[in-house]
């Protein structure tokens, strides 16, 4: 009698175990029929595609990207090719003896200026890093101010901040030389770098990506009684870093590709793509070492996006307009 | 009665009707609360009053003057500058046609062509969407490399445009691109499209990524059957904002075609066929030192983007609701 008498727990367990057995088999069943639904399917779940439509796609994309590559493949051909293999008729779209001869013309030509082109070189890094490094402390701060905060004239200053998007730096150029002219600014490093700083696509992508991170998070921090200064680099920021790390990149593209020949005319101060303009200058001679200029300069700003692609996506995803 | 003055005292200091005394002294008293959130807008702000606000809302005043940035005070000439645009300067009124076309190309077309090569691109497998945004991502990161066009273009034979049509048996004798007048415009739009995958694209290839995968299988349920019928009822409405940013950045790069015309077919290019009005600006404001003039022309350009801008906003808003 006792063994058949079964205390109240044991009595659960068992009715548990049975549960458990039944939930395992009926979950290995849906398990098998999904399987098979997939199967009939296919792989992709999205109507109409098939490996054929994808190979189209990429014959198709391939076809442009070919002639969106051809001038940069051409520049790198024309930038190894020796001087005689430049005028060859008609042109050819390799070298046949390729040098880096144009690499160490770029060098001379440059170097016999009136100041070594290392001082050149070292404007472009400096003017690059210095607008880079304020733009993105300043864009931050203000960013994080500006998606978080309610104080009076916030909403005002984020509508300010998305209608200046249209107003890049290529159109208020002329309005901003007057401005530096007056200011004195004119043939200063600070010609060069302080327009850069106040960019509003930095601040626009930056306000956008910071308004997804949840408020709960930054009260928390509050309570905890963070200051506003801690909140925005202690936390803020590290959750945000893709963004960071997007306007980094879009900061040194265009810094490393501005040209200030109009703000400044000291030698001394000019940065590389200056120079490269004024060599240039010289006409269809120069070819190999212009095309060797252009491809020099165009390998950092490449690198750094291909390092962090993955980043400058995500950003972007945040980038829209919600009216 | 008592329950209403009850409720109407709850209301928060914002919402209720207040004397504008006393709606001063509480945006005061809210400012001083806030004093650290101006204090980090602060650096940002300074800048970008000097270096963008200022210079965009100086061009008015400038606008009315006769200014060559060498006699202070610029000399008042009221409507002057707008009456020699509009009426005298035929360069200008040529200018005005060339941005409209250059806008279209440049704009719709490269939008629509930025769309659909986003859209190409995210149906590949995830090695190929990289590489295949960083192809045509690469010209606009590029910086000045455009000026390998001139070797592609070129008008001797050692041009390879010439030297394909030549070699294929299509013509027989170099042709001009970028010195004829029938050619030049046409080159200049091909470039001007080849560098304008910029940040738009972008936008977009990520908008694209962002699309819950889950709506195309509830799409599919519904009864949507192809591609295109996916494209336009799910795709396209779920992606409003990021259209909406792409649609910015095309306005910009549509209105400030320049530089690459510039640097291509010189500049006065012939008969003025890519004289845009911001070459005529360039031309007033860095090359005659004509500041006045040059200004009114940037005061004109700015409003046609502002207004430009609004007009695509309300229509892509009215598209998405």
């Amino acid at each position: 009698m006792a063994k058949k008498e079964l205390k109240p727990s044991q009595i659960a367990a068992q009715i548990e175990a049975e549960n458990a057995a039944a939930l395992e088999a009926l979950r290995k069943r849906r398990e098998k029929e999904h399987r098979k639904m997939e199967k009939s399917k296919g792989t992709n779940k999205q109507v109409g595609k098939s490996w054929k439509n994808d190979i189209g796609i990429f014959v198709f994309l391939s076809l442009l990207g070919l002639f969106m590559l051809l001038p940069i493949y051409i520049a790198i051909v024309t930038s190894i090719k020796p001087v005689n293999e430049i005028f060859i008729m008609p042109p050819r779209l390799y070298a046949m003896d390729p040098t880096f001869d144009n690499f160490k013309d770029l060098f001379v030509v440059a170097n016999n200026s009136w100041v070594p082109f290392s001082r050149n070189v070292f404007n472009s890094i400096f003017v690059t890093v210095a607008a880079t490094v304020l733009h993105v402390l300043f864009a931050c701060t203000a960013g994080f101010v500006l998606a978080k905060c309610r104080f009076p004239g916030a909403k005002i200053i984020n509508k300010i901040v998305v209608i200046a998007l249209l107003f890049n730096s290529q159109v208020t150029y002329i309005m901003q030389y007057i401005v530096m002219a007056k200011l004195g600014m004119i043939n200063t490093y600070s010609a060069l770098i302080l327009p850069l700083i106040a960019s509003s696509m930095g601040l626009y992508l930056m306000i956008q990506s910071v308004s997804t991170i949840p408020d709960a998070m930054i009260e928390a921090a509050k309570v905890d009684g963070a200051g506003l200064m801690r909140i925005c680099w202690g936390i803020v920021m590290p959750n945000s870093k893709p963004a960071v790390m997007t306007i980094i990149i879009f900061q040194f593209q265009a810094a490393w590709n501005s040209n200030g020949g109009s703000l400044v005319y000291d030698e001394a101060l000019k940065t590389i793509p200056t120079v490269v303009q004024q060599i240039a200058a010289a006409g269809i001679a120069r070819q190999g070492a212009i095309a060797a200029s252009a491809v020099v300069l165009m390998i950092p700003p490449l690198a750094i996006f291909i390092a962090a692609q993955s980043n400058v996506m995500e950003t972007m995803a945040h980038a829209g307009m919600k009216d | 009665m008592a329950a209403e003055t009850q409720k109407k005292e709850i209301l928060l200091p914002n919402e209720r009707k207040m004397s504008f005394k006393e709606r001063w002294s509480y945006t005061w008293h809210e400012m001083k609360r806030n004093k650290m959130c101006y204090i980090m807008l602060a650096p940002f702000m300074i800048f970008f009053l000097v270096f963008t606000i200022v210079p965009v809302c100086m061009s008015l005043p400038i606008g009315f003057t006769d200014f060559d940035m060498a006699h202070f005070p610029p000399k008042f000439v009221g409507f002057q500058n707008y009456y020699t645009m509009f009426l005298e300067d035929d360069v200008f009124i040529g200018a005005i046609r060339t941005t409209l076309i250059f806008a279209i190309f440049t704009g719709p077309l490269s939008y629509v062509l930025s769309f659909f090569l986003a859209w190409l691109i995210n149906e590949l497998h995830p090695v190929l969407k990289t590489v295949f945004t960083l192809i045509f991502y690469a010209p606009s990161m590029a910086g000045n490399i455009y000026f390998v066009w001139q070797l592609i273009f070129s008008g001797d034979t050692y041009g390879y445009l010439n030297a394909a049509l030549t070699s294929l048996g299509i013509t027989t004798a170099a042709i001009q691109w970028l010195t004829d007048a029938n050619y030049v415009l046409i080159c200049v739009i091909i470039v001007q499209l080849w560098v304008s995958m910029g940040a738009g694209f972008l936008a977009m290839r990520a908008g694209f990524q962002g699309i819950d995968k889950a709506m195309y299988e509830a799409g599919a349920i519904e009864g949507i059957s192809n591609r295109w019928q996916e494209l336009i009822f799910i795709t396209i409405p779920s992606m409003g904002p990021q259209l909406m940013f792409a649609a910015v950045m095309q306005i910009v790069s549509a209105f400030t075609v320049d530089i690459v015309g510039r640097s291509l077919a010189g500049f006065p290019s012939t008969d003025y066929k890519v004289h845009t009005i911001m070459t005529h600006a360039f031309d007033y404001g860095w090359i005659r030192y004509e500041m006045g003039y040059s200004s009114a022309i940037c005061f004109v350009l700015f409003l046609a983007m502002l207004i430009c801008n609004n007009l695509i906003g309300k229509l892509l808003g009215k598209y998405m609701n």
